[in-house]
C-alpha cells in the first residue's frame, strides 16, 4: 500500500499484537477475555490459535480487526498492522481496512448469511462498496471468484438464496465474500465447527491453497488442534485468556512444552491407537474468566502442578529453540516433570491391577 | 410403510408452504375493495346523496329490492351506493394511519433496536408511555379536540399505531442485529446505514408485514369506532357512519336492519381479510424461516 509497507522485509511481521487486552463488564464483574496477548504473524504466513470453548481465542481474533460490541468493551495494548498502529481506530476509521486489508470468515455460515439476499449480491456488495464497481463488472467477478473458491454452476448459484445451498456450499460462498476485495489478512474463525466431517478438509484444504495463491496472511483459529496441524506455520495455544506455548507447528508437534498442549494432543482421536480404546480428557473447565485462579491459570487441572504453580504465574520462557516459547513452571521434560510421570503411570498401574 | 410416510410428510411440507386458497379469496376481497375505493365516482353507481323519495312506497326507509339491491336509509338514500363509498374513507383512513405508523414507529423502532444507547432508552420510554394510554379514549380525546378532516383523523390513529409497531420492529432489529451476517456485512466494511438498509430491514420486513395488514384492521376498526362516536371524518360517508345512522333512533335498528347491516357486513369483511391475510402470511414466513 504504502511505501514503508513495501520496503518492510519479509521476517517483519505482517500483524501484531503486544500486550493485547480485551476485558468485557458483565453483571458478575471484570471478564478477562484475553489477557495480555503478544503474537505476531508474517506476510504469507499462518498461525493458529487453539484453544479450548472460552480461552479467548474467538475473542482474540475479532480484537485484532476491531470487531467488538460497542459497549461494554476495555481494550488495551497494541496492534500493529503493517507497522501502523491500528489498534486505538474507531469503527468508522476501520472501515477502509475491513474488507480491503482484512475479512473474517465467521464458524456457521447458515447465521453469518444474510438469509433474505441471494448470495451473489451478497458478494458483489462489498465489489461495489469498496472497488466501486458496477453491477456488471461485480457480477463478472463475482463469479470468478466462486469458481476459484470451485462453487460448481457459478452463474446460477449466484442467483440463489443461502437456504438453496448445502452447508459446505454456504461456508465456501462466505470465503467468496471474505476473499471479494483481495485482503491481505483473513481470519478465519473456526471455519469448519458447523461442517460436515467430509467437508471440512475439503475447506481447509481450499482457505490454505487460496492463501498461498494471494500471499494472504491467516489467523486461524479452532478447538481442534489436529485441524491446525496440516494448515498452519505456526501455533499459539490459548488457556484461558493467555497464550501458554507458542512455536512453528512442527516443532510444537515434535517438542511440547506445555502440560496442557499436551493434553491437547492427547485428547485427538488417533487412527494408531487400539479401537475402543479410552480417549484421553482434560478433567475439570477452562478457568472462571472473572475470577482466575491465581498463579498458573491451568494449574488447578493440571496432573504435574505444584505448591509453586499454584501462587506464582510462570512467566513466558524460551525453550531451546529462538522461537518456541511457553509459559510453565515445570515443563515436559523436566526433572519436576518425569518425576511426577513416574508417579502417574504406578498409580495407573496399581489401579488398572485392582480391577 | 416408511416409503408412504416419507412422501406424505413431503406433501404436508409442500402444502404448509403454500399461502392457500383463504388467502387468495381474502386477497381478492381487499382487492376489490381497494378498486371500488379508487374508482367509486366512475362506477355506474346512485348518486349517494340523492334522494330517491318514491311516493308509491310510502315513506322511507325503503327494503332491499331490485331498484335499491341495498335498500335505503330514512332520507331514501341509496344505502348499496352509500357503503361503496363508505369504503374510501375507511380504507384511506385505515391505510394512511399505518403507513404513518409504520414509517414513524418502524423508523424509531429500527434505530433503537440497532444503535441501542440512549435513543432505545427514550424511544422505548415513549413507546410504553403512548401504551399506557387506552387508545380508543386517547382517540375520542383528540378528534373530539381537533378538526376533523381525513388527514387528522388518519393522523390521531397513525399516532396510536407508533407504539405498537415501534416495539416490534425493534424487537425484530435487534434479534437480527445479534446474527453474525450483521457482523460479517461490517467487516466488509459497510456502513450502519448500508446495513440497515440491506442487511435488517429486508429481514425485520417479514414480521412487519403480517404486522401492517393486521395494523390496518385495527385502524379500519377504529375509524369506524370514533364515525360511530361521530368523531371520524366530518364532511363524507363513513361505514362507521353509516351504521350509526341505521342504529340511532329509536327501533331503526328493528324496522329496517338493512341501513346498518351491510356496512357492518363490508367492514367485517375487509377486517376479516386483513386479519385472515396478515395471519396466513406470518404462519407462512414463519415455517419458511423453520426450513431454513
Amino acid at each position: 500500500m504504502n511505501t514503508t509497507s513495501a520496503v518492510a522485509s519479509e521476517s517483519e511481521p505482517f500483524i501484531e499484537t503486544v500486550g493485547l487486552k480485551t476485558h468485557f463488564r458483565t453483571p458478575r464483574g471484570i471478564a478477562r477475555a484475553v489477557d495480555g496477548v503478544t503474537i505476531q504473524i508474517r506476510r504469507g504466513q499462518s498461525l493458529g490459535v487453539v484453544g479450548e470453548s472460552g480461552s479467548g481465542k474467538t475473542v482474540l481474533s475479532r480484537s485484532i480487526m476491531g470487531l467488538l460490541p460497542r459497549n461494554g468493551v476495555i481494550r488495551e495494548g497494541s496492534v500493529r498492522y503493517r507497522g501502523e498502529e491500528i489498534g486505538n481506530r474507531t469503527p468508522k476509521e476501520m472501515r477502509s481496512v475491513w474488507g480491503r486489508e482484512m475479512a473474517m470468515v465467521f464458524q456457521d455460515p447458515m447465521t453469518s448469511l444474510n438469509p433474505v439476499m441471494k448470495v451473489g449480491k451478497q458478494v458483489t456488495e462489498s465489489l461495489r462498496l469498496h472497488l466501486g464497481m458496477n453491477a456488471a463488472e461485480a457480477t463478472e467477478v463475482a463469479e470468478k471468484i466462486f469458481r476459484d473458491v470451485r462453487i460448481p454452476e457459478p452463474s446460477r448459484r449466484l442467483n440463489q438464496y443461502p437456504h438453496e445451498l448445502s452447508g459446505g456450499m454456504r461456508q465456501r460462498v462466505m470465503i467468496a465474500i471474505a476473499m471479494a476485495c483481495g485482503p491481505n489478512m483473513l481470519f478465519a474463525d473456526e471455519p469448519t465447527t458447523a461442517l460436515d466431517v467430509t467437508v471440512q478438509a475439503q475447506i481447509l484444504e481450499l482457505l490454505s491453497e487460496q492463501i498461498h495463491d494471494r500471499n494472504m496472511s491467516m489467523l486461524l483459529v479452532t478447538h481442534n488442534l489436529g485441524v491446525v496441524a496440516g494448515y498452519t506455520d505456526e501455533i499459539a495455544v490459548m488457556y484461558g485468556g493467555k497464550v501458554v506455548e507458542r512455536a512453528p507447528t512442527k516443532v510444537l508437534f515434535d517438542n511440547v512444552k506445555m502440560p496442557y498442549t499436551e493434553a491437547l494432543l492427547q485428547s485427538i482421536p488417533r487412527l494408531t491407537q487400539p479401537s475402543h480404546s479410552r480417549l484421553a480428557m482434560i478433567p475439570g473447565r477452562p478457568p472462571d474468566l472473572v475470577n482466575p485462579p491465581t498463579g498458573c491459570r491451568f494449574a488447578p487441572r493440571c496432573a504435574y502442578a505444584r505448591d509453586l504453580c499454584r501462587s506464582e504465574e510462570p512467566p513466558l520462557t524460551t525453550a531451546e529453540t529462538p522461537d518456541h516459547t511457553f509459559a510453565c513452571h515445570f515443563p515436559v521434560g523436566s526433572p519436576e516433570y518425569l518425576e511426577r510421570k513416574v508417579e502417574i503411570e504406578r498409580r495407573g498401574a496399581t489401579t488398572g491391577g485392582g480391577n | 410403510m416408511s416409503a408412504v410416510n416419507s412422501s406424505a410428510g413431503a406433501e404436508t411440507a409442500v402444502a404448509r408452504k403454500k399461502l392457500g386458497f383463504g388467502f387468495w379469496l381474502c386477497i381478492g376481497w381487499l382487492a376489490a375493495m381497494v378498486f371500488i375505493a379508487l374508482f367509486t365516482p366512475l362506477l355506474p353507481l346512485k348518486s349517494p346523496t340523492a334522494n330517491f323519495l318514491d311516493s308509491s312506497q310510502g315513506r322511507p326507509p325503503y327494503s332491499p329490492s331490485w331498484k335499491h339491491w341495498f335498500g335505503t336509509d330514512k332520507d331514501a338514500r341509496d344505502v348499496f351506493a352509500r357503503t361503496l363509498y363508505g369504503a374510501r374513507i375507511s380504507l384511506t383512513v385505515g391505510f394512511s394511519a399505518i403507513t404513518a405508523g409504520f414509517l414513524v414507529g418502524g423508523t424509531i423502532g429500527v434505530m433503537s433496536g440497532y444503535f441501542r444507547g440512549w435513543i432505545d432508552r427514550v424511544s422505548s420510554f415513549v413507546f410504553v408511555v403512548l401504551l399506557s394510554f387506552p387508545s380508543l379514549v386517547l382517540a375520542i380525546l383528540l378528534t373530539s379536540l381537533i378538526e376533523r378532516s381525513l388527514l387528522t383523523v388518519s393522523l390521531v390513529l397513525g399516532l396510536l399505531s407508533i407504539a405498537p409497531v415501534g416495539r416490534l420492529a425493534r424487537a425484530a432489529t435487534l434479534q437480527y442485529s445479534e446474527r453474525e451476517f450483521v457482523l460479517a456485512a461490517r467487516q466488509i466494511g459497510a456502513k450502519d446505514r448500508h446495513i440497515i438498509v440491506k442487511e435488517i430491514l429486508p429481514n425485520v420486513a417479514i414480521p412487519m408485514s403480517s404486522l401492517a395488514l393486521l395494523g390496518m384492521a385495527v385502524a379500519v376498526v377504529a375509524e369506524g369506532g370514533l364515525a360511530f362516536l361521530g368523531l371520524s371524518v366530518e364532511k363524507g360517508i363513513t361505514w362507521g357512519g353509516l351504521i350509526q345512522l341505521g342504529s340511532d333512533a329509536s327501533k331503526t335498528l328493528e324496522k329496517a336492519p338493512w341501513i346498518s347491516f351491510f356496512p357492518i357486513l363490508m367492514l367485517f369483511l375487509t377486517v376479516l381479510s386483513l386479519n385472515f391475510a396478515g395471519d396466513r402470511l406470518r404462519t407462512f414466513f414463519d415455517v419458511k424461516e423453520m426450513t431454513l
